[in-house]
């Protein structure tokens, strides 16, 4: 292999004139951060919903539930996006369609919903289970106790089931993370995009793949360790592995 | 206080729980019901504060029916108080708060009120110096009177207990059937689903054997220690009291 190495590269100045490679690759990595946040919110969000649906007594609710999760968990992500980006405009009325393509930042926001909706599923999933492993008998007790079922999720179930199931959610946070590089095919320039053009510059393929790479490993870093702190931070005296 | 009318309950169309279950519990009466396991005493107490469902007969509290679908069902439940086997403190809350939350949450009570109230409860069941602890740091039989506080920061009307003493350990048992007796002279009014036989012989004015679903005899305490009328009661009787 006839390569030539060249780790100066990351501050040669970059042909878009927006400063270095390096700011190239770091303006990647804040876009990456902010649709990744918003999807983890999404997810959260929608997940939480769906996921109390699903262990609801009522049947509509249950079968409301089971539809999203089987929808958005059955697909690969890329089609997802691609529906959202390619396919739903055209689908749409003339008008509406036409309004959506014309968005400013449509990349980002079918990227940040997309995937959102994508990982929503998964978190449903794993909050039914959490719930699903608490004793019958908690339900009851805050039933008996005269709370409402709304109630009763908000201040006896959930508090326990979230905490049950915090190690996986951090699993789901880093996929999120990881999953908004497939975001690079409808167009948004996050840290894999960034890497990408860095390489279709300058020729540099190895060193900008190895500089993204760390930087997802930086990232991911961070997040475990700060979801470490989380479940410290929440631990029940006394209870499973408290403090 | 407590009306039961020819209760009958399904799990499954061939399953039958309850056979015409009917009885009453008058104001001030304790009442202990027994029986052997799978028996539906467990199934019948959670009946009256409608844990559970039952397709036929009525229930009502205090006036209040039960199975009327009109009926505010969390407010009902707010006054009637229920101990668990299994204590069903709520794990994430400092004890303290597992008897403030349903008092400000259901009772709209403030929190200097409730914090009020549920100090003197723990003072009432010996537990004072324990409630800024959280449950998973206090025995069993301290779980327990915990719960009994819990449902009486509710000032209920009347309070089911179902196996109080069933989970704990031998040496454990005095300490919560000391406090059940203790309310039993105050005059509260008490359905209690138990095997302690000392216990209902100290303070239960009557007594309901149970099997296979049916109310098999419902005595006076005398009548019932004495010379119960049905065969499956004695055989009963004679198994747990012959050590």
């Amino acid at each position: 292999m006839n390569y030539h190495w060249n780790w100066g590269i990351f501050f040669e100045p970059n042909p878009m004139g927006t400063g270095t490679y390096l700011d190239m690759l770091l303006s990647g990595l804040a876009l990456t951060l902010k649709t990744a946040v918003l999807a983890w919110i999404i997810a959260l969000i929608f997940g939480s919903i769906v996921g109390v649906m699903r262990t609801l007594p009522s049947r509509a609710a249950y079968w409301f539930g089971f539809c999203w999760v089987e929808f958005f968990r059955n697909m690969p992500l890329l089609v997802q996006l691609f529906l959202w980006f390619f396919v739903l405009p055209e689908l749409l009325p003339k008008a509406a369609g036409t309004w959506l393509k014309q968005l400013p930042n449509a990349p980002f926001w079918t990227a940040a919903i997309g995937v959102g909706f994508f990982m929503s599923a998964r978190v449903a999933v794993q909050l039914q289970a959490g719930i699903g492993s608490l004793p019958r008998g908690q339900k009851m007790a805050a039933t008996a106790l005269g709370l409402t079922t709304m109630q009763g999720y908000r201040y006896v179930l959930l508090p326990m089931a979230f905490r049950i199931i915090l190690p996986p959610l951090t699993s789901e946070f880093l996929n999120t993370i990881k999953n908004t590089a497939v975001a690079i095919t409808i167009g948004l320039l996050e840290l894999t995009g960034q890497a990408r053009s860095m390489q279709e510059f300058s020729f540099q393929v190895f060193e900008a793949f190895t500089a993204a790479t760390l930087i997802y490993l930086l990232v991911n870093a961070v997040v475990v360790t700060s979801m470490r702190f989380l479940e410290r931070y929440v631990a029940i005296p006394g209870y499973i592995t408290g403090k | 206080m407590i009306e039961i009318s020819h209760v009958n309950k399904w799990y499954s169309p061939t399953f039958q729980v309850l056979t015409d279950c009917t009885t009453s519990v008058t104001k001030g009466e304790v009442v202990v019901v027994c029986g052997p396991s799978g028996s539906g005493k467990s199934t019948l107490i959670k009946c009256v504060n409608a844990l559970e469902p039952f397709q036929e007969g009525d229930i009502s509290v205090d006036g209040t029916k039960v199975n009327d679908p009109k009926t505010n069902l969390p407010k009902l439940r707010s006054r009637v108080g229920m101990v668990f086997q299994h204590f069903e403190l709520f794990p994430h809350l400092k004890i303290i708060d597992n008897l403030c939350l349903a008092q400000q949450k259901v009772l709209d009570r403030s929190r200097d009120k409730a914090v009020a109230k549920a100090e003197q409860l723990l003072e009432r069941v010996g537990l004072k110096e324990q409630a800024q602890k959280f449950p998973a740091q206090l025995s069993g039989g301290q779980q327990q009177r915990v719960a009994i506080a819990r449902a009486l920061a509710m000032d209920p009307i009347v309070m089911l207990f179902d196996e109080p003493t069933s989970a704990l350990d031998p040496e454990m048992v005095s300490e919560v059937l000391d406090v059940m007796v203790d309310l039993a002279h105050e005059g509260m009014t008490m359905m209690v689903v138990t095997h302690e036989m000392g216990f209902a012989r100290k303070v239960a004015n009557r007594v309901i054997f149970m099997d296979r679903g049916e109310i098999v005899e419902d005595a006076d305490k005398e009548d019932f220690f004495g010379k119960p009328r049905s065969d499956r009661a004695q055989k009963f009787l004679s198994k747990i009291l012959s050590h």
